[in-house]
């Protein structure tokens, strides 16, 4: 599973990190950057959370 | 549970009908939404889609794909007109019953509207499309209301070269919302850029050539956009047994009925960590609660309290804004980092003896998550503002 973000679509809302933190981080604009394009089985749902969570519909979960 | 039905085809009831696919639900999803398109974004259309940035595809939710996995009985264009909590079943406008063993209501709400013919409102796609097609260099707008929705209209069509006419009752706009020295400084940032916001008016009336206020004055305008706030899509529920008020009426867990929650604007929950009763109008909520609805449904043994700290965000100019937590009603804001003047910084609002809730102008994330965190935990005024306070004198020694 690869995670896919779409930064200028973002809107500092900073969810994502709330769902994932070892996944996505905030710049000091606020908007997500993807710490771990990749990540392990463990923070999966963390990931989906995030992607079902953020307001700007930017993250994407993958199948490979 | 077989059979699930979702009214209300956007960010909540979306949110919803994935949680239910994702937690095992592999019955019939049914969702039911009036609008001709598929789920798409709403803060967009007062922001990017206004400002003509993005064109109206951007703002879909989720892909053809990402639909089509979720192998939905789709029903667009139909509104619900009825439902029966007696035998299990929603009416639709086509005149099709749809039997349900769990219901989720979703349906959002609507833009209030002023006597008179005539004014945009800025609701949907259509809306903001038809807005912005009006919007070019030199029309003459005035917006009734400057919540943060008429704000956003007016810093995009003030950018976009319009001679922009913001008019509201309040004495100072957004006070009650979130205090007075904020919304001091977002007049000042209208101010500033020559949008002419007029405060403590009252707008009786739209007309053909501009709006009529209390004391008889015309304001002329090529267009009105008129921002004075929503009212809940409940009236399909007239007669169902549902409580409604302000909102379809549900318990901590977001259930209005045996098998039949709310979720996004047309929710008025209870939300233990205020404890308080709230009808939230956030883009985020609307996600979070309808992912909770999802959950409750299919799981009633597992059910936790629904109980958020709302997240709120508003891009005006160059500020973004953002808050947290439950700011309506507050005793007492402080300032608790960075500088009001400055445009950076975070204020904290305090209700009876605790933190109720946060809003930062231009500070990094990492500023304003304590807050949020001290809002979570409800803690106690004092001691969160009190070490804030030592904090800033120690910095001045
Ligand atoms: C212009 C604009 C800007 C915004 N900006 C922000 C922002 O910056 N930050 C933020 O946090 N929030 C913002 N919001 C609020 C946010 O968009 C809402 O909180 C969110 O859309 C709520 O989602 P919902 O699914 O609960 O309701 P809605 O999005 O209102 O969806 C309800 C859906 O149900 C449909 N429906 C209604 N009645 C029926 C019926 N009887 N049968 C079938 N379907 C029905 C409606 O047509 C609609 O499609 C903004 C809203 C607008 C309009
Ligand atoms: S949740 Fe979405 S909008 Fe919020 S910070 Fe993450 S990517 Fe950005």
């Amino acid at each position: 599973m690869k995670v896919e973000l779409e930064a200028d679509r973002c809107v500092a809302s900073g969810q994502c990190v709330l769902a994932a933190m070892d996944v996505f981080d905030q710049d000091d604009d606020g908007i997500a950057i993807l710490l771990d394009e990749q990540p392990a089985v463990e923070h999966l749902d963390g990931v989906r959370e995030a992607v079902a969570i953020c307001p700007a519909a930017a993250i994407r979960l993958v199948d490979q | 549970m077989r059979r699930v039905v979702v009214v209300g085809a956007s960010a909540a009831g979306l949110a919803a009908a994935e949680t239910l696919r994702r937690e095992g639900h592999d019955g019939t999803l049914t969702l039911v939404g009036d609008e001709p398109l598929a789920p798409y974004d709403r803060p967009p259309l007062s922001k990017h889609l206004l400002a003509g940035e993005w064109e109206p595809e951007r703002l879909t939710l989720r892909t053809p794909d990402d639909l089509a996995g979720l192998d939905l009985d789709l029903r667009l264009v139909v509104a619900a007109t009825g439902l029966r909590l007696t035998d299990g079943t929603v009416q639709l406008a086509d005149g099709s019953t749809v039997p349900y063993d769990g219901l989720i209501v979703a349906t959002g709400v609507r833009p209030r509207h002023l006597p008179g013919q005539g004014g945009h409102v800025l609701r949907t796609l259509d809306d903001a499309v038809r807005l912005r097609d009006r919007l070019t260099p030199g029309r003459r707008l005035v917006v009734v209301g400057a919540g943060f929705l008429g704000a956003e209209a007016a810093a995009v069509a003030w950018r976009l070269g319009c001679e922009v006419t913001l008019l509201e009752p309040a004495p100072v706009p957004l006070a009650h919302a979130v205090g007075t020295q904020v919304g001091e400084l977002l007049t000042r940032a209208h101010l500033e850029r020559g949008v002419d916001l007029r405060c403590g008016v009252t707008v009786t009336e739209v007309t053909e050539s501009g709006v009529r206020l209390a004391d008889g004055e015309l304001v002329d305008a090529d267009e009105v956009l008129i921002a004075v706030g929503s009212l809940p899509n409940t009236d399909w529920l007239d007669g169902s047994g549902l409580t409604v008020g302000d909102g379809v009426v549900c318990d901590e867990y977001c259930a209005a009925a045996r098998n039949v929650y709310a979720a996004g604007d047309v929710a008025r929950w209870y939300n233990p960590l205020f404890g308080r009763s709230m009808r939230i109008e956030h883009r985020t909520n609307a996600a979070e609660q309808g992912m909770a609805a999802a959950r409750h449904l299919l799981n009633p043994d597992g059910r936790k309290p629904f109980a958020p700290v709302p997240y709120f965000w508003s891009d005006q100019y160059d500020m973004k804004i953002q808050a947290y937590g439950f700011l309506r009603g507050h005793d007492e804001v402080a300032i608790v980092d960075g500088d009001l003047t400055e445009r950076r910084f975070v204020a904290a609002y305090r209700t009876g003896d605790r933190v109720t809730g946060a809003l930062a102008v231009g500070m990094p994330p990492r500023a304003i998550r304590q807050w949020r965190q001290a809002i979570a935990s409800g803690t106690n005024w004092l001691e969160a503002v009190g070490g804030q306070v030592a904090r800033a004198r120690e910095a001045v020694n």
